[in-house]
């Protein structure tokens, strides 16, 4: 099997989830007997193609032009549509980042094929690739296979596979092919402009040790004090699920998930999350994690190393008493 | 400015979920509008409100979805388009933009929008295969939307913390982020006029929509775990002791 994967850069640096789906096309190619593809897009990618190279694939792609500088979705389109119709993989594959979602489908859709979307893994059944996604909000899994003809095409969800295991080139590097591509300026129709972010964060999460996170268990913004006291006692940040920032109970910085911080603590305290996508991409490297839900179903609890089904707003007054005694001790 | 704005009926966010091979067993259980959908209609009803024009709110599905529909309307849409299809749930998502799409091709229209994704097939998709389809320009993850001569400038999301500006020409196709705005709910005086609102349906083999399915949900089941997971009972005075001890002696980690 040819497997194209596109690894994703913006102004210069790499989405880290690049690296991951590499690992599933190496695990892929290994299974079906297959090669590897590496593609960078950009201007002045170079220096990116270099370091694909150094991973074991066949060959990089480094696809350059002067309006592929700032990501659009037309121009990735454009240019990515020329790049597999000549390249002929049979599997492209994504990481499934922000960017992806804004492109891919199109992408796919372009050249008259689907996209099976933010898979968190696969499975081989002889010969015939499975890919394993998540519906209804995590609440289940799904096996999704490909109809029709190659290529086909898929983004694996951020954390599906460990980049630590992604193997390096056997005899030191591998071919970086330029690629050329005709994009005309009018061929893009929006206007990308600048990068910002909203304001200055006062608290550094992702360094955090210890976090305790509320969801929409918590109800309304007079109970954050209760989970906050809690906090305290632990020695730990608060930090929340995307709702109570979108109700401004909490401010943006302390948001974990795909469009806040994503965190790896020491303990995760999860207090009324539900445990959505969304939130578990941004917690699920914590080394422990307790959850505390009044629903005993919720997903939160398939990643929770400790669980209690029942009232945050029993636990909490507990828990924190508990702490201070065991912090007297 | 005439908008189309793509609601999804959904299975209520707290309904229990019988599997029933690769979907669900529908019969039991309760549906309302896709939560993301909401802030999409929302964002409908204020630029409408800002700059003149209609709303026209379409969805498909079973019978069930017109439910939705009427909701939106009691919101304040103007009119409303039911793709009528029994199998919905088994179409793959470009499947369903192509329908989608060829019913909107039908309309005068200078913005289309969708949430960000469903709640339950979770896909994604939708508003970007709109503007494959549509020809239109596109823009995802919207958090905010200024119309002025004849284009858009949008805030879209990025990962991390991060945000952009993003200048889009009418018309386009936008997929909304959820918690852009705070959604109205319907007032009873809004739910009589609904009433006298057109909701056209349409079946899905009406709009000559062809092409084959380029993927197949094969089942769906409950995940295995990954993680053993020790649960603790007890008074929540019992509950939090032994928590503490774990953390402390088992997973050391206070």
């Amino acid at each position: 099997m040819k497997i194209l994967v596109i690894a994703e850069q913006r102004q210069g640096k790499w989405n880290n989830t690049s690296f991951e789906t590499l690992v599933a096309a190496q695990q892929i190619a290994a299974a079906t007997s297959g090669t590897i593809s590496a593609l960078v897009i950009g201007k002045g990618v170079a220096g990116l193609a270099d370091e694909l190279a150094a991973k074991n694939v066949a060959e990089v792609l480094q696809v350059e032009h002067d309006l592929l500088e700032a990501y659009t979705p037309d121009g990735y389109c454009v240019a990515l549509s020329q790049v597999i119709s000549s390249a002929k993989p049979d599997l492209v594959l994504f990481p499934h980042t922000y960017q992806v979602r804004d492109f891919a489908p199109k992408l796919a859709a372009s050249l008259g094929k689907g996209m099976i979307g933010d898979c968190i893994g696969y499975r081989n059944e002889g010969g015939k690739l499975v890919f394993v996604r998540q519906m209804f909000q995590g609440k289940t899994a799904a096996d999704v296979t490909f109809a029709g003809a190659a290529p086909w095409f898929a983004s694996f969800q951020s954390g599906s596979f460990r980049s630590d295991l992604l193997t390096a080139h056997p005899s030191g590097k591998a071919s970086v092919n330029k690629v050329t591509v005709d994009l005309k300026p009018e061929q893009i129709r929006t206007k990308p402009l600048e990068l910002f972010k909203e304001a200055k964060s006062a608290v550094d999460l992702t360094q955090a040790p210890l976090i305790v996170a509320i969801g929409r268990g918590i109800k309304a913004p007079e109970n954050i004090p209760q989970a906050e006291a809690l906090a305290k006692a632990l020695g730990g940040e608060i930090a929340a699920s995307r709702p109570i920032c979108d109700e401004g109970w909490l401010p943006m910085e302390r948001q974990i998930g795909s469009s806040g911080q994503t965190v790896a603590p020491k303990l995760y305290l999860a207090l009324g999350i539900s445990g959505a996508i969304q939130h578990v991409v941004g917690m699920k490297g914590a080394r422990t994690i307790v959850a505390v839900n009044k629903d005993a179903n919720a997903p939160i609890f398939e990643i929770a190393d400790y669980g209690v089904v029942g009232d945050i707003f029993e636990i909490m007054p507990a828990l924190t008493e508990a702490l201070e005694k065991a912090k007297g001790s | 400015m005439n908008i189309i704005v793509c609601i999804k009926q959904v299975p209520a966010k707290d309904a229990p979920l019988a599997i029933a091979g690769n979907w669900i067993k529908e019969s039991d259980i309760g549906f309302e509008m896709n939560e993301p959908d909401s802030f999409a209609l929302e964002e409908a009803l204020r630029l409408k409100e800002k700059h003149g024009g209609e709303v026209i709110a379409l969805s498909m599905g079973p019978e069930r979805v017109k439910q939705t529909i009427k909701e939106a309307l009691a919101k304040g849409a103007d009119r409303g388009i039911h793709i009528a299809d029994d199998n919905f749930a088994q179409l793959d998502p470009l499947g369903s933009a192509r329908a989608l799409a060829a019913a909107i091709q039908k309309e005068k229209v200078d913005l289309v929008l969708t949430g960000l994704q469903s709640d339950d097939h979770g896909f994604g998709q939708t508003g970007v295969l709109l503007a494959a389809l549509l020809n239109l320009p596109h823009a995802t993850i919207i958090m905010a939307i200024d119309v002025s001569g004849g284009k858009m400038n949008l805030k879209r999301e990025l990962e991390a913390g991060w945000f952009q500006h993003i200048e889009c020409p009418l018309p386009g196709v936008l997929s909304i982020q959820s918690g852009i705005n705070k959604v109205r709910y319907a007032t009873l005086k809004g739910i009589m006029a609904a009433k006298k609102k057109d909701l056209t349906t349409v079946t899905r083999e009406s709009l000559g929509v062809t092409g084959e399915a380029t993927q197949k949900i094969e089942k769906i089941y409950v995940p295995t775990k990954t993680k053993k997971t020790e649960f603790l009972t007890g008074t929540p005075k019992e509950v939090a002791t032994k928590l503490v001890e774990k953390l402390k002696f088992e997973a050391r980690v206070i």
